[in-house]
C-alpha cells in the first residue's frame, strides 16, 4: 500500500476560495455571485481583489442562477456560491431550463455538501445533489477530495466551456494530494494500485478509503483505490480496467446510495463487465444533527465501513 | 428600422396571420397572448431595438430581448423571421418533429435570435438582469428588454429579480408586463389577484410606465420614452395593457384562447380579419 501522509488539514471550501481567486487572476471574464454566504464559501479574497466582478444576490438563489445564466451572454464565466442544498434542490428548474438546457457556461459551486455540514441537521445536509445534477444532460459533476484538489478543480472548470456542478464541504480534512497538481476533468486518479478489490471513492471518502486500504493491507488484502473526482463524465475506462484486475468493487461516497457515484459505477459494470459491488453510502435516509465525525460513523461513511464492505465483496467473488 | 406607423401595422397584420396559421398547422400552441403582444414585438424589433439578424449569442453592442413567457413563441418566431433572423418558410415547422421552432423557445436547436430557453415561467427577468450586468462590465451601453405575462408575476422568482435590479441600479433594463388579465384557468383577478401592479413595481423601486399595447403609435412612443429614461439609476418597467387574442374578434378578451388551436373554419374566419400584407409563409 502506497503511503499517504499529511502535514496540514484544511476545508475543501477554502480550496474553492483559493481556486476562485486564482481563476479570477488568470481570466478577467470570471465573475462570482453569492446568496448571502460569502464567509461560508470563502469568497472574501476574490471579492477583495475583484470587487466589481462580484455580485451579492441576497437570499434569492433562483434569481442567482438566472443572473448567472444571463452573465454568460456577453462572455462572462460566472461562479455561483451557496450551500449544496440551495445550489441544487432549491433551484433545480432554474438550473435545468436557464443553464443546462440553455447551454450556459455557469459554474455552480456548492459548499457544505453531505452529512459533514454537521450540527445544522438534515434541512441543510443534502445527500441527493450528485444524483440531481448528473441527470441533467450536458452537466459536468465534480466532487474533489481535499483542499489542493478542490483548488485545482476550481481553476480547471474556469477553463472548461460548459455547465459544471462543483461539490465540496465544510469540515477540515487532511491535505494529501499535490499542491501543484493539474486537474483533469473526467480522468480518475489512481491512488493505489492493487489486485484484490477496487475501491472507488469520491470527496471526503477518498481519505477514508486510504485508511481502509492500510487496514486491509495489514490483513493481507491488496486494495486498488481510485479517486473518482469527476462523477460525470465518468472515467469508465479506469473503472473497467481496475475491475478486470480485481473482480469486485466497493464504492464510497457522502451521498444517498440512490443516484450517486455507486449507481454510476454499477451502470458501467452492468452494461460491460458485471461484478459484485458493495455500497458505502447513506442508506436512503435524511441526515441529522451531530458532529461530522459522529455522523460519518453513525451513517457508515468511514474507513471501518469501507473495510467491512471490502471483506463482504471479496467473499462474493466467484 | 422604421417609425412609420402604417408600415409597422402592416408587419403586425402579417405576423398575426402567421400566428394563427402556425398554431393551426400543428393544432397546438398559444394564440391568445401571441396576438395580444404582436404590436409590442413588432414595435420593439422594427422601431426600437438596435439589433443584428446575423445572430451572435453575446450580442455585444446590440440591444437584447428576452421572452420570459415563452409560451407566446408563435409571435416571437414570426417577428424573428420577418426581421431576417431565419427564412420565413421555417415558420411552417413550428412544433413539429425535428424543428428548431420548439413549442417553447430554446437555444438548444441553435435558432438565431433566441438567447435563453423559456417556458417554465418566472425566469427571464433574472436572466435579463445578468445580461444587463454583463453589458455594464463590458462597457457596452446598449439595452436589455424583456417581456412577461401578468399571470407569470405569480412566480416568486420574479419578485426576487424585481428586488435585485433597482437595488443594484440596473438601469439598462426595460421590462414589459403584458397585462391582459387572463391566464389558463381564468381571469387573473379570480385565480390569484395581482392588485395594484403599478404600486407594487413602484414599491420595489422601479420607474413605471403604462401603455396600451395594442395601439402601435403608443407602443412606439412609450418604448422611446422608456429608452430615454435608461441610464438614470433606475430599472424601468412598462405595464402594457393588451387584449388577449387582439385582432381576431372571436378570440379576444377570453382566457379560452390562451392555449387552443383554431379548427379549419375558425382559421378561415380569423384570416378574413387579418390582411395579408407581406405574403404568407
Amino acid at each position: 500500500m502506497k503511503k499517504y501522509t499529511y502535514t496540514d488539514k484544511k476545508d475543501t471550501r477554502s480550496g474553492f476560495g483559493a481556486g476562485l481567486l486564482e481563476a479570477g487572476k488568470r481570466n478577467d471574464q470570471v465573475v462570482a455571485l453569492c446568496a448571502d454566504l460569502i464567509g461560508s464559501l470563502k469568497m472574501q479574497d476574490f471579492i477583495k481583489e475583484f470587487p466589481e466582478r462580484f455580485f451579492q444576490i441576497g437570499i434569492a438563489e433562483a434569481n442567482m442562477m438566472g443572473i448567472a445564466a444571463g452573465l454568460t451572454i456577453g462572455g462572462k464565466v460566472p461562479f455561483t456560491g451557496t450551500f449544496a442544498n440551495f445550489s441544487t434542490g432549491r433551484v433545480y428548474d432554474q438550473i435545468r431550463q436557464s443553464i443546462a438546457y440553455s447551454d450556459k457556461n455557469v459554474k455552480i459551486c456548492a459548499s457544505h455538501a453531505g452529512l459533514t455540514l454537521g450540527e445544522d441537521g438534515a434541512t441543510h445536509q443534502i445527500l441527493e445533489d450528485i444524483g440531481l445534477m448528473k441527470m441533467l444532460p450536458g452537466m459536468t459533476v465534480i466532487n474533489p477530495c481535499d483542499y489542493n484538489q478542490t483548488k485545482a478543480a476550481t481553476i480547471a472548470i474556469a477553463e472548461y466551456e460548459g455547465p459544471v456542478y462543483l461539490r465540496f464541504g465544510r469540515p477540515v480534512v487532511p491535505i494529501f494530494t499535490d499542491a501543484d497538481q493539474k486537474f483533469e476533468i473526467g480522468k480518475a486518479w489512481m491512488v493505489n494500485e492493487g489486485k484484490d478489490v477496487s475501491i472507488f471513492a469520491t470527496g471526503h471518502l477518498v481519505w477514508e478509503a486510504i485508511q481502509a486500504g492500510e487496514q486491509l493491507a495489514e490483513m493481507g488484502i491488496d486494495a486498488e483505490i481510485i479517486n473518482i473526482h469527476t462523477i460525470k463524465p465518468l472515467d469508465a475506462k479506469a473503472i473497467l480496467e481496475s475491475v478486470a484486475k480485481t473482480g469486485c468493487v466497493v464504492t464510497a461516497e457522502e451521498h444517498n446510495r440512490l443516484g450517486g457515484l455507486g449507481d454510476s459505477v454499477a451502470q458501467v459494470l452492468a452494461t460491460n463487465t458485471p461484478a459484485p459491488q458493495e455500497y458505502v453510502a447513506v442508506n436512503d435516509s435524511f441526515g441529522e444533527s451531530g458532529t461530522p465525525e459522529q455522523l460519518m460513523e453513525k451513517y457508515g461513511l468511514d474507513a471501518k465501513h469501507i473495510v467491512e464492505a471490502a471483506l463482504r465483496v471479496i467473499k462474493r467473488k466467484g | 428600422m422604421t417609425t412609420n406607423i402604417d408600415e409597422l401595422k402592416s408587419v403586425a397584420s402579417q405576423v398575426r396571420r402567421d400566428i394563427v396559421r402556425m398554431v393551426h398547422g400543428c393544432q397546438s400552441g398559444h394564440p391568445g397572448g401571441s396576438l395580444g403582444c404582436t404590436d409590442f414585438l413588432v414595435g420593439l424589433y422594427f422601431a426600437t431595438m438596435k439589433h443584428d439578424p446575423k445572430f451572435n449569442m453575446d450580442g455585444i453592442g446590440e440591444d437584447l430581448f428576452f421572452l420570459s413567457n415563452g409560451h407566446i413563441s408563435p409571435v416571437f418566431y414570426s417577428v424573428l423571421g420577418h426581421a431576417g433572423y431565419f427564412g420565413k418558410a421555417e415558420l411552417a415547422t413550428f412544433r413539429k418533429l425535428n424543428t428548431r421552432l420548439q413549442g417553447h423557445p430554446t437555444t438548444h436547436e441553435h435558432l438565431p435570435g433566441v438567447r435563453i430557453a423559456s417556458g417554465s415561467l418566472g425566469q427571464g427577468l433574472s436572466v435579463a438582469i445578468g445580461a444587463a450586468l454583463a453589458k455594464k462590465l463590458n462597457g457596452d451601453d446598449s439595452l436589455v428588454f424583456t417581456l412577461h405575462g401578468d399571470g407569470e408575476l405569480q412566480e416568486g422568482q420574479i419578485w426576487e429579480a424585481a428586488m435585485f435590479a433597482p437595488h443594484n441600479k440596473v438601469d439598462n433594463l426595460i421590462a414589459t408586463v403584458d397585462v391582459n388579465g387572463q391566464q389558463i384557468d381564468g381571469p387573473t383577478d379570480k385565480i390569484l389577484g395581482l392588485l395594484d401592479l403599478a404600486a407594487k413595481w413602484t414599491a420595489f423601486g422601479w420607474d413605471v410606465l403604462t401603455m396600451n399595447g395594442n395601439d402601435m403609435t403608443e407602443v412606439v412612443s412609450t418604448l422611446a420614452e422608456a429608452k430615454s429614461r435608461t441610464g438614470k439609476g433606475k430599472s424601468i418597467v412598462i405595464l402594457m395593457h393588451t387584449g388577449m387574442g387582439y385582432g381576431v374578434d372571436f378570440m379576444m378578451g377570453s382566457h379560452k384562447w390562451h392555449g387552443v388551436a383554431p379548427n379549419d373554419e375558425q382559421l378561415a374566419a380569423a384570416l378574413a380579419q387579418l390582411e395579408e400584407t407581406l405574403g404568407d409563409y
